[in-house]
């Protein structure tokens, strides 16, 4: 079996408001940063599992993330795998 | 309708589940019946409700760690069988998040915790829900959500408008809402999601009645 660490991002879709993303944005403003056009909030979730080689444990990964991570409705995901 | 009862289902961090059967119990002698998000039987209610709260924590977004316990697995085959199913509030973002009703729910625009009395105009009785006649096609009704903004892109709007599947719509949109969604019903209609709370608008000591229809129809067929 191979071991793999797995770091997903889940972010709002560019479509729907993030207002927390917004709010931190407005801050930022505040503290003095200069410049940002954008500021979006999203989760990092990371994962440690194994399995038998890289397609297998991408099939386990995309399912977690297209039934429970991420509600594709409202989010987008993305992941990158490092195997160990 | 002696014998009709109506499961009130309770997570792990439900907390208007026993509003809910006070409401109807107290208010509208109608059964109820605690069912525990861990039971998959349904063959003992005639109807059920997702009532309000923070299931699971809320941990992850709104009802999705709900969506699978073996109880929201169970409520696919009563769904089809045609029982009524309210979800109020947290039941409403595990009705989305499990796919009986579409779009999805998230962070008020403002970021606020809104509790509130809102003023709703019933836009369709699509499975009789609520009391279209002329005298009252506005409603008063708490709502009390932190993530009851109603989210879904612009094809399933329009399918929800051309369906008439949109029940109620705010009449000063308090969170976001696109087009101003305060609840919706799936195409049979005999499921309802809705972010106001109509269990604690059904006694006049309370603020007000407008709740007791909604509730009531439970057990129409």
């Amino acid at each position: 079996m191979d071991q793999f660490t797995v770091k997903v991002f889940v972010r709002l879709r560019p479509s729907v408001l993030d207002p927390a993303g917004e709010a931190t944005k407005s801050a930022s403003i505040k503290l003095g940063a200069e410049g940002i056009k954008s500021l979006r909030i999203g989760k990092m979730i990371e994962v440690k599992i194994e399995g038998n080689g890289e397609n297998e444990v991408r099939e386990k990964i995309d399912l977690l993330c297209d039934r429970l991570f991420a509600n594709t409705v409202i989010e987008d995901y993305e992941y990158s795998l490092e195997k160990l | 309708m002696d014998n009709f009862t109506v499961g009130v289902v309770v997570f792990p961090g439900s907390n208007c589940d026993r509003d809910v059967s006070w409401a109807l119990e107290g208010c509208l002698d109608i059964r109820t019946k605690y069912l525990w998000h861990e039971s998959s039987d349904l063959s003992d209610v005639d109807a059920i409700v997702l009532p309000g709260g923070f299931s699971y924590g809320d941990y992850l977004r709104c009802g999705a760690i709900a969506r699978f316990s073996p109880l929201i697995n169970a409520l696919d085959d009563f769904v089809k069988s045609g029982r009524r199913v309210l979800g109020i509030c947290n039941g409403f973002q595990i009705l989305t998040e499990s796919g009986f009703l579409p779009g999805a729910l998230t962070t008020n625009k403002n970021l606020n915790f809104i509790c509130d009395d809102v003023e709703l105009d019933i836009v369709s009785s699509k499975g009789g829900w609520f009391n279209d006649g002329v005298e009252k096609q506005t409603i008063k009704l708490p709502i009390a959500h932190g993530e009851g903004r109603y989210h879904c892109d612009s094809d399933t709007l329009k399918k929800l408008v051309d369906n008439e599947l949109i029940s109620l719509r705010y009449k000063n949109n308090p969170n976001g809402s696109s087009f101003d969604i305060a609840g919706i019903t799936n195409e049979k209609g005999n499921v309802l999601g809705l972010m106001p709370h109509p269990e604690r608008a059904c006694d006049e000591t309370i603020g007000g009645t407008d709740g007791l229809f909604t509730l009531k129809s439970l057990i129409f067929n």
